[in-house]
C-alpha cells in the first residue's frame, strides 16, 4: 500500500504520521506543498502542525496551496484522504468537508489524551475495528467544530459524523468535550465517506510504552481494509 | 486604489475572543459593554483605477480567500 504525506510550511506532524504509516506497512512518501501532483497512492495524509503560520484561519492558506487541487481531485473521484489536525481544518477550508474549527471555547491550547467514540463503521477508516472507543490525543487551539444546521441534518442524516467526544465508557455527554464542538464532533467523513477529518492524532498513540495503542489498532485496520 | 475589508463573525457564533475582551472591560470598570465582537479589518491596495472594477475584485477575494462564508460575513467599506 501507498501513501503520500504532503508537507506544507509548519506542519510539525509529518514526520510522526511517515513513522507511523510505515511501522504499519505503507510505503510513504513525503510531497512538498508546491508540487502539482504526487505519485499514484491509496491513501494521501494532510497532517498536524500550524500551516503556513495558521495565519488568516487555521488551514486557509494551505487550502489555496499548489498541491491542493490534485488532492481535492483525488477526493472527488474516491481516493482516501486523511486529514489530522490542521489537516482537518485545510480539509474544510477546501470545502471538501463541510463546516470550520474554530477556537476552542475556552480560549486555551489543549494537549491530552481523550477518548472518541467511533460513530460509524460502515467506511475503509473503521470497519472491523475491534474497539468502539479509542483513546487518542489531542493537541489543538481550533478544534471547535461549527456547521450550519443543514450540514449539520446532513452530517448526521447520512451518519457522516465519524468520531465524537467521550469518556472511557463512551458517554457523549458535553461535560466530555474538551473543545466546544457541536455535538462533541471530533471527527467527520465526507459524503462518500472516503475523506476523513478528525482533530486527534493516532499517530502519537503508536508505541504502547510511550503512549498507548489506540493509535496502532487505527493504522493497522486502516492498512487491512486497504488489502 | 486602495479598499477596504471588514470581516466580521456572523450573528449567532460563538466569539471566545470577544467574550473574553468583554469581561476584562467589565473587570476594569467599563461595567455598561454588554458585548464585544472581534473581527478583521484588511487594507488591499489593488492595482486598477475604477473604484467599481477594484471592489468587484475584492469581493471575489472576499468570497475566495478573506471571508470563511460558513462563519464569517464580509463588508467592503
Amino acid at each position: 500500500m501507498k501513501s503520500s504525506v504532503i508537507i506544507f510550511p509548519g506542519s510539525n506532524c509529518d514526520r510522526d504520521m511517515d513513522v507511523a504509516l510505515k511501522k504499519f506497512g505503507f510505503k510513504n512518501q513525503m510531497i512538498w506543498h508546491n508540487d502539482l501532483d504526487f505519485p499514484k497512492s491509496d491513501l494521501v495524509v494532510l497532517p498536524g502542525g500550524f500551516s503556513y503560520g495558521d495565519y488568516l484561519r487555521c488551514g486557509s492558506i494551505a487550502g489555496k496551496s499548489k498541491i491542493i487541487n490534485s488532492v481535492i481531485k483525488y477526493a472527488e473521484s474516491g481516493g482516501l484522504v486523511l486529514g489530522i489536525c490542521n489537516g482537518f481544518q485545510i480539509l474544510t477550508e477546501t470545502g471538501i468537508l463541510p463546516g470550520i474549527l474554530q477556537q476552542n471555547k475556552d480560549i486555551e491550547f489543549i494537549c491530552k489524551n481523550v477518548h472518541v467514540k467511533i460513530n460509524d463503521k460502515s467506511n475503509k477508516y473503521f470497519k472491523n475495528i475491534k474497539k468502539d472507543i479509542l483513546e487518542l490525543h489531542i493537541a489543538h487551539n481550533e478544534g471547535n467544530y461549527f456547521c450550519s444546521n443543514d450540514d449539520l441534518k446532513s452530517l448526521e442524516d447520512n451518519s457522516q459524523i465519524a468520531i465524537k467526544y467521550c469518556n472511557s465508557k463512551g458517554d457523549c455527554n458535553y461535560n466530555f468535550n474538551p473543545n466546544g464542538a457541536l455535538k462533541n464532533i471530533a471527527g467527520i467523513f465526507n459524503k462518500g465517506k472516503n475523506v476523513l477529518g478528525m482533530m486527534p492524532h493516532p499517530e502519537r498513540m503508536i508505541d504502547k510504552y510511550l503512549s498507548g495503542e489506540d493509535g496502532s489498532l487505527f493504522f493497522e485496520n486502516l492498512i487491512g481494509n486497504l488489502k | 486604489m486602495k479598499v477596504k475589508v471588514v470581516v466580521t463573525l456572523k450573528e449567532g457564533v460563538l466569539d471566545p475572543q470577544g467574550k473574553a475582551i468583554q469581561q476584562t472591560l467589565v473587570g476594569l470598570g467599563f461595567s455598561n459593554v454588554d458585548s464585544v465582537r472581534q473581527g478583521k479589518y484588511f487594507e488591499i491596495d489593488v492595482n486598477e483605477s475604477d473604484e467599481k472594477k477594484a471592489k468587484i475584485k475584492v469581493e471575489e477575494m472576499c468570497k475566495k480567500l478573506l471571508a470563511n462564508l460558513v462563519i464569517e460575513n464580509f463588508n467592503i467599506l
